[in-house]
């Protein structure tokens, strides 16, 4: 049976750990977090709390936007104490 | 443990999952791997999570992760836990990760048995107060009071008292948590990651779509249900045979009710509250129980 | 030839106590069980041999079995040896677990000890539920002897276990029939058993520990077009089993000096115008039933199915290939089409284009006795017919 000749009998069920295992999520965007650096005082709440692990902290360096990831949900900008992030919506 | 050495911690949930914007769940599986670390397994049940890792061949998540049947992740992971004894394995986490349906409603009977053995697991249950996965249907962990797609008109009964009947069990650390205050849930995972014996969290786990909110207010909504009492943050460990409850700093405000935000100020946004004056009433009752039940086991607590 | 001096110790001991010995013997680490008449002698033994120390395991005692058959998947993933038994409703009640166990790949064995489906409640002999499985992927080994249930229980780990299996294997007996009666079992040497079985396991297709593997995630989602490969991937195993099974029993008999045969054995069937098919605990009753009607001049022999899944469909062909009647008994009836192995009998032979009458004689459902003469008279009838 050629179902059966070609497969392997250890064929199973077992995936690996990627980054943009359901690609690059960006994609999903409506409205983009955008961050005025002027505002900033790197306090990296927008890094604690976005989902999506879409926004880069190092300590001491300002946090950064993966557009690749973020899925433009509005938290960092909700959270931010010095308002220093704006939703921006996504042009065609 | 400050944030600095929080930030250089290595992030085991990976960008590129497909959770719908704004997910409460996410934020807490984050911070609960940021606290395991890599030496874990994650024992996962149908529900949100088993969805949003993704499809195979790829994962998003970076940690051993054995999805289960429904009912039985508890069970599995007292087989796994028991087994890397067995091999005479240190230093790993077996970790029930889980929904309310998985953990309070279909698998309660099997999560209930591992702790009342005592297995050497740490059961998490985020709770999104609803059957999320399969599209908003009631659980026991629903308020009363919510739209759901099977009560349309609004849950009757009262949201299970889950946490606290882990303190009748055989458990060696119980807590509850909230994504808004992920530094707390940080320090409670931690915590329970260095006991032996069965260890139960809570996450009350805000959901966009299933609580019918904007979805940038997750974290808002999250501080709210502290701040009006709704969900309290407490954390109660074994000594000496003793449980020892304390109230977490965020929630201490709020033993006295008069310091308690009012009620609408939470489910205002939450269009899964449809008569907004009966969902006041149960919610009402919801809190007082809540609260009647902490002041009990507060009195009791000891320091052993 | 093997250097142990001595092989056995002889005991008469019950068909539930010789299941705990098999697995004792083939040093099972991991325990998961919940009782179940007519199981519960089975768990009993194998707590107190681990609380006296003599069997060097784990016992997770789960509050059901739907958790007996989690956990003993969970600690088969880790790779450690893990054994369950159950029976009837306990059964049903673990069945999502039990396939969800061989989908999983997880090597682990389980004894059923056959017991009727309720309602009514009744405690008795019937093979119905472990047949229930029968599509789910699992190497089913229906011993027909006392010592048998303890060697298959050996050989259940040794083909469940082999890289090129990866299945899981259960082992039935006969409730109360076999369970709950004695016959002299030899109670093999643990060192004579190791030669056989290696103490620790190979490792299974992915292994759920830290130390061995990088993280891994096991079960997510897989889409529609690339399903079928994870199907025929287990198929492909369990065609796989049946050479394995042919090495496994025949290694098995010329270290213990056994005479199992792997598939099938038959009984008077050279000369035989007719057959009785059947397996575990109806199978040696039809063999005296055999002698019973040739006394009376029929030519009748039998045909015991040892190795169920795999079915063995080219070695039945072989063996009934020219008899002109074949008569199977069946504890068990699926209802709306019959009995399950007469069923299976008949697509056997229909496959090979071998034309023969089958009858199927459906006896002791729910312990209703099985007797050489309820054997008879039944197939009388038909002959007569």
């Amino acid at each position: 049976m050629e179902e059966l000749e070609k497969v392997s009998h250890t064929m199973a069920p077992i995936s690996k750990p990627v980054v943009g295992a359901a690609g690059k999520t960006g994609a999903w965007r409506i409205f983009r977090p955008v961050i005025d650096y002027n505002k900033c005082i790197k306090c990296y709440q927008c890094w604690m709390y976005c989902p999506d692990i879409a926004i880069e902290a190092k300590w001491n360096e300002y946090p950064k936007i993966n557009y690749d990831f973020c899925k433009g949900c509005g938290i960092c900008a909700n959270v931010c104490p010095r308002q220093a992030i704006r939703m921006v919506r996504e042009h065609e | 443990m400050s944030l600095k050495e929080v930030i250089e911690k290595p992030e085991l949930l990976l960008p590129g999952h497909s959770a719908c914007p704004g997910c409460g769940a996410v934020i807490s599986l984050r911070w609960t791997l940021k606290a395991l670390g890599k030496r874990t397994i994650l024992v996962i049940p149908a529900c949100c999570t088993s969805v949003y890792q993704y499809i195979w061949p790829t994962s998003a998540i970076g940690v051993f992760v054995y999805n289960v049947a429904f009912a039985s992740a508890a069970a599995v992971a007292s087989g796994i836990s028991n087994a890397l004894e067995i091999k005479g394995r240190k230093d790993y986490n077996v970790v029930v990760w889980g929904g309310d349906g998985g953990i309070l409603d279909i698998g309660f009977a099997t999560v209930s048995g591992a702790a009342e053995r005592g297995e050497n697991i740490i059961v998490i249950c985020y709770d999104n107060e609803a059957y999320m996965n399969t599209g908003i249907q009631r659980s026991s962990g629903t308020p009363g009071g919510a739209w759901t797609t099977t009560t349309p008109l609004g849950k009757t009964e009262q949201k299970k008292a889950a946490p606290f009947i882990f303190l009748l069990h055989n458990a060696v650390y119980v807590a509850t948590a909230s994504p808004a205050y992920p530094l707390d849930l940080y320090n409670k995972v931690k915590k329970a990651k260095k006991l032996r014996g069965f260890k139960y969290i809570h996450i009350l786990s805000p959901c966009p779509p299933g609580w019918r909110y904007p979805e940038n207010l997750t974290i808002k909504l999250g501080k709210l249900s502290v701040e009006t009492g709704y969900w309290a943050l407490w954390e109660a460990e074994r000594i000496n045979g003793k449980m020892k409850f304390t109230l977490s700093p965020p929630s201490r405000p709020y033993l006295d009710p008069s310091k308690r935000k009012p009620i609408e100020e939470y489910i205002k946004h939450q269009r899964r509250f449809r008569d907004k004056e009966i969902a006041k009433k149960l919610i009402q009752e919801w809190i007082n129980y809540q609260w009647s039940l902490i002041k009990r086991f507060m009195s009791e607590s000891s320091e052993g | 030839m093997s250097k142990v001096k001595a092989k056995f110790i002889l005991d008469a001991i019950t068909g539930n106590y010789a299941a705990a010995w098999g697995a004792r013997l083939s040093r099972i680490k991991m325990v998961a069980a919940y009782p179940i008449t007519p199981q519960t002698t089975i768990v009993e033994l194998l707590a107190e041999w681990i609380d006296r120390g003599e069997l060097n395991a784990k016992m997770i005692r789960v509050e059901s079995e739907h958790s007996a058959m989690a956990a003993t998947l969970g600690a088969a993933a880790v790779g450690v040896r893990a054994f369950t038994a159950t029976s009837s409703q306990g059964f049903l009640y673990m069945y999502e677990m039990v396939h969800w166990t061989a989908r999983a790949r997880a090597p682990a064995v389980m004894a059923v000890v056959n017991r009727f489906i309720g309602p009514p409640w009744n405690i008795w002999s019937d093979w119905t539920d472990a047949l229930t499985i029968r599509d789910g992927g699992w190497i089913m080994i229906w011993p027909t002897e006392h010592q048998e249930i303890l060697d298959s229980i050996i050989q259940a780990f040794k083909i469940a276990e082999d890289k090129r299996v990866l299945l899981p294997a259960l082992v039935t007996l006969g409730g109360m029939t076999m369970s709950h009666t004695a016959a002299p079992v030899k109670i093999w040497a643990q060192e004579l058993v190791d030669e056989y079985l290696p103490p620790e396991p190979p490792n299974p297709l992915y292994v759920l520990d830290p130390d061995e593997s990088e993280p891994f995630t096991f079960g997510n989602i897989v889409l529609p077009e690339d399903t079928p490969q994870h199907v025929w991937a287990i198929e492909k195993s369990m065609r796989n089993a049946h050479d394995v099974i042919k090495a496994a029993v025949k290694e098995f008999n010329e270290l213990f000096g056994t005479n199992y045969a792997p598939f099938i054995s038959t009984y008077k069937t050279d000369d035989a115008d007719y057959v009785i098919v059947s397996m575990g605990d109806a199978y040696t009753t039809c063999e005296v039933a055999v002698d019973m009607l040739r006394e009376k001049g029929i030519k009748i022999g039998a045909i015991k199915i040892r190795t169920y899944r795999p079915f063995p469909k080219e070695e039945i062909a072989k063996a009934i290939d020219g008899v002109s009647k074949v008569f199977v008994v069946d504890r068990d009836i699926a209802f709306g089409m019959g009995g399950i192995l007469a069923t299976d009998i008949k697509a056997t032979l229909f496959d090979f284009k071998i034309d023969t009458d089958v009858h199927e004689v459906i006896l002791g459902l729910g312990g209703a006795e099985i007797s050489p003469e309820r054997v008879i008279s039944r197939i009388e009838k038909i002959l007569k017919k």
